[in-house]
């Protein structure tokens, strides 16, 4: 039998509260954001958030402020734009990323090391170091061509894809470095060709990399401010428009968490339903 | 709108299919070739979408950003070593490289130290404590730079004087018997730029507790079992046996936060705008670039930053290098 000490130190009572008091400093501040995201806009001039917490049954409660920016300030139209910047840059960049791990790991080749460190070098270069040419390279291409790959969608397609590759290539091939050896050299001898390999066993084995990738690539994009406001500024995106709600303070700080609140619904979403493929990716990729 | 939805799916569904189309004809030219060139060219076929992606986008750009560096404000003239000398000359420009030293000196040690505590904890209250209180340490890790600058504000605000505080750092301070401040104009020791860093080490400490805390979990029963036959408290136990064994990892969440921090621009724009002392090489490189149209200056700004983020490129090669050799 147990004593009732034993059962405590079982407990780890202590660990536990210091744990609950992290956990709520850590919380406090988004909890201030939803609460202030359902207040009116005199409630939330007049009073702290935090008094909307202690007398929750007295306050009036609102959603007026999720009204004033979907519409008003066009956050619903913000969200959609988002989203079809964000899905074909998580796309797109998979399969390239892929065939290009594919040969890092199982072809060999001269040179395979030293390109190798290139993309790992690359991963960690800030991307404002290539923003100038790309854009003044994109103005040249639409003055002489007439195509346009600035103000909408496909700049931002082909930057975030682009930008993306170090990294997926990197995470996918640390992925397939741990796929059995033997079972494709048992193909190869078979009389598979590489192509066929590639299709039939590597592609199908690395699917969970691949969601993991997909996964810290989509909310990387979805997160994403510079690449947005600088290649798609004819259709703005939330973060884009929450910058400029944040600049509008004066129309009451509750549109600003409502703002907020809106551009957090989707990485919340997937980040707690699908966290186990997040948390892969980012350990996978921990050198970005 | 929904011919911007049509026009990405379109994209998505045409994309994937050029691209099938593209390794699919890359793989074809390749089996025409004898099959001595087939062994030498298959790989560097494999390879070409993405290396000719990389060098467009990445490779090329960032040398001519370097060359861009010594032309001037069009881009158009040499003017040698006229926009370093110009940068290193202006003390406005020093106090933003201190800036960018503070940030280095202060978050990724936070980060680790705050992601060590958490990881030991939540090893020790059992899977259910500990999947919940990770989640919500975590969850910082899932949103934007622009959303927790927003989400900060509520803590941060002020208000003018007489208005009721609606910022809760100015209200607690206020109940402690202090006086409400102007915290993101307060320059005194770089405060508000201390605040800042505060947000990004909320925002990290998720990223560095899962990393060491699977790396913990990494750490063999027997080498604990060991020490505490040998009767090694748990203080003891920690320093001396987990420690030493999770070290890597935590050199490695180290680096990476590291990079992050040097390279910390989103946060500065949508907390102060880079005003008050706060602006920091990733911010002013946008200032430069995209509100003084300043090419020459820009460039220079993002190769200082790119330099001073080469020696952490090399620490990173190694150490992949030496976890490859490892498996």
């Amino acid at each position: 039998m147990k004593t009732f000490f034993q059962r405590l130190r079982d407990f780890k009572l202590g660990s536990t509260l210091l744990l609950i008091l992290l956990v709520a400093i850590w919380s406090i501040p988004t909890i201030g954001l939803l609460v202030t995201a359902f207040r009116s806009k005199d409630s939330a001039a007049n009073s702290g958030w935090w008094t909307a917490l202690a007398d929750p049954l007295g306050q009036d409660w609102s959603i007026e402020a999720f009204n004033t920016v979907l519409s008003r300030d066009d956050m619903f139209g913000s969200f959609v734009n988002t989203v079809v910047v964000a899905v074909p840059s998580t796309v797109l960049p998979i399969l390239i990323a892929a065939f290009a791990a594919y040969a890092f790991t199982f072809i060999e080749f001269r040179g395979r090391e030293i390109y190798f460190a290139i993309v790992v070098a690359l991963m960690v270069v800030p991307l404002q170091a290539a923003l100038v040419p790309v854009v003044r390279g994109l103005r040249a291409i639409k003055e002489t061509t007439g195509i346009s790959l600035m103000g909408n969608y496909p700049g931002a397609w082909l930057m975030h894809a682009a930008f993306a590759l170090p990294l997926a290539i990197y995470i996918l091939r640390n992925y397939m470095m741990t796929l059995p050896m033997a079972l494709i050299e048992a193909a190869r001898i078979d009389g598979a060709s590489w192509y066929q390999i590639f299709w039939k066993l590597v592609m199908p084995m690395s699917v969970p990399a691949l969601a993991s990738f997909a996964i810290f690539q989509f909310l990387w994009v979805w997160n994403d401010y510079l690449i947005a406001f600088i290649f798609v500024d004819s259709k703005p995106v939330m973060t884009y428009r929450l910058l400029r709600l944040l600049g509008q303070y004066g129309d009451g700080w509750q549109n600003v968490a409502a703002g907020s609140f809106i551009s957090l619904i989707v990485p919340l979403i997937v980040f707690f339903a699908l966290q186990r493929f997040f948390v892969r990716g980012l350990t996978a990729g921990s050198v970005k | 709108m929904i011919a911007d939805v049509l026009f990405g799916l379109m994209s998505i569904v045409l994309g994937i299919a050029a691209s099938y189309g593209l390794y699919w004809g890359l793989d074809r030219l390749v089996n025409l070739t004898p099959e001595h060139i087939q062994k030498k060219i298959r790989a560097l076929a494999y390879l070409l979408p993405a290396a000719v992606l990389l060098s467009l986008v990445l490779i090329v750009p960032l040398i001519q950003t370097f060359v861009y560096s010594f032309m001037n404000q069009a881009g158009k003239k040499w003017v040698g070593l006229d926009n370093y000398i110009e940068l290193f000359t202006d003390p406005q420009f020093l106090s933003i490289l201190f800036n960018n030293f503070l940030w280095v000196a202060i978050v990724p040690a936070f980060t680790v130290a705050a992601g060590l505590l958490v990881a030991t904890l939540t090893n020790q209250v059992g899977p259910t404590r500990e999947k919940i209180f990770k989640s919500l340490i975590f969850m910082p890790m899932s949103i934007s730079f622009v959303s927790a600058a927003t989400i900060w504000q509520f803590i941060y605000i002020d208000v003018p004087p007489g208005r009721p505080e609606i910022g809760l750092l100015n209200a607690i301070v206020r109940a402690l018997g202090g006086e409400a401040q102007s915290w993101m104009l307060m320059t005194e020791f770089r405060l508000n730029s201390l605040l800042l860093m505060v947000i990004i080490i909320w925002l990290q400490t998720g990223f560095s507790m899962v990393l060491i805390s699977s790396a913990i979990k990494g750490v063999p029963e027997e080498t604990i079992e060991a020490a505490r036959v040998d009767g090694a408290n748990s203080v003891q136990l920690f320093w001396r046996i987990v420690l030493p064994q999770i070290w890597g990892t935590v050199m490695s969440v180290f680096v990476t936060t590291l990079i992050t921090v040097m390279k910390i621009f989103d946060i500065v724009l949508a907390m102060t705008g880079g005003a008050f002392d706060t602006s920091v090489l990733g911010f002013q490189f946008y200032q430069e670039y995209f509100l003084n149209a300043n090419v020459g200056a820009a460039s220079a700004i993002v190769t200082i930053l790119t330099l001073l983020i080469v020696p952490l490129m090399y620490i990173q090669i190694r150490t992949v290098r030496q976890q490859e050799s490892l498996r």
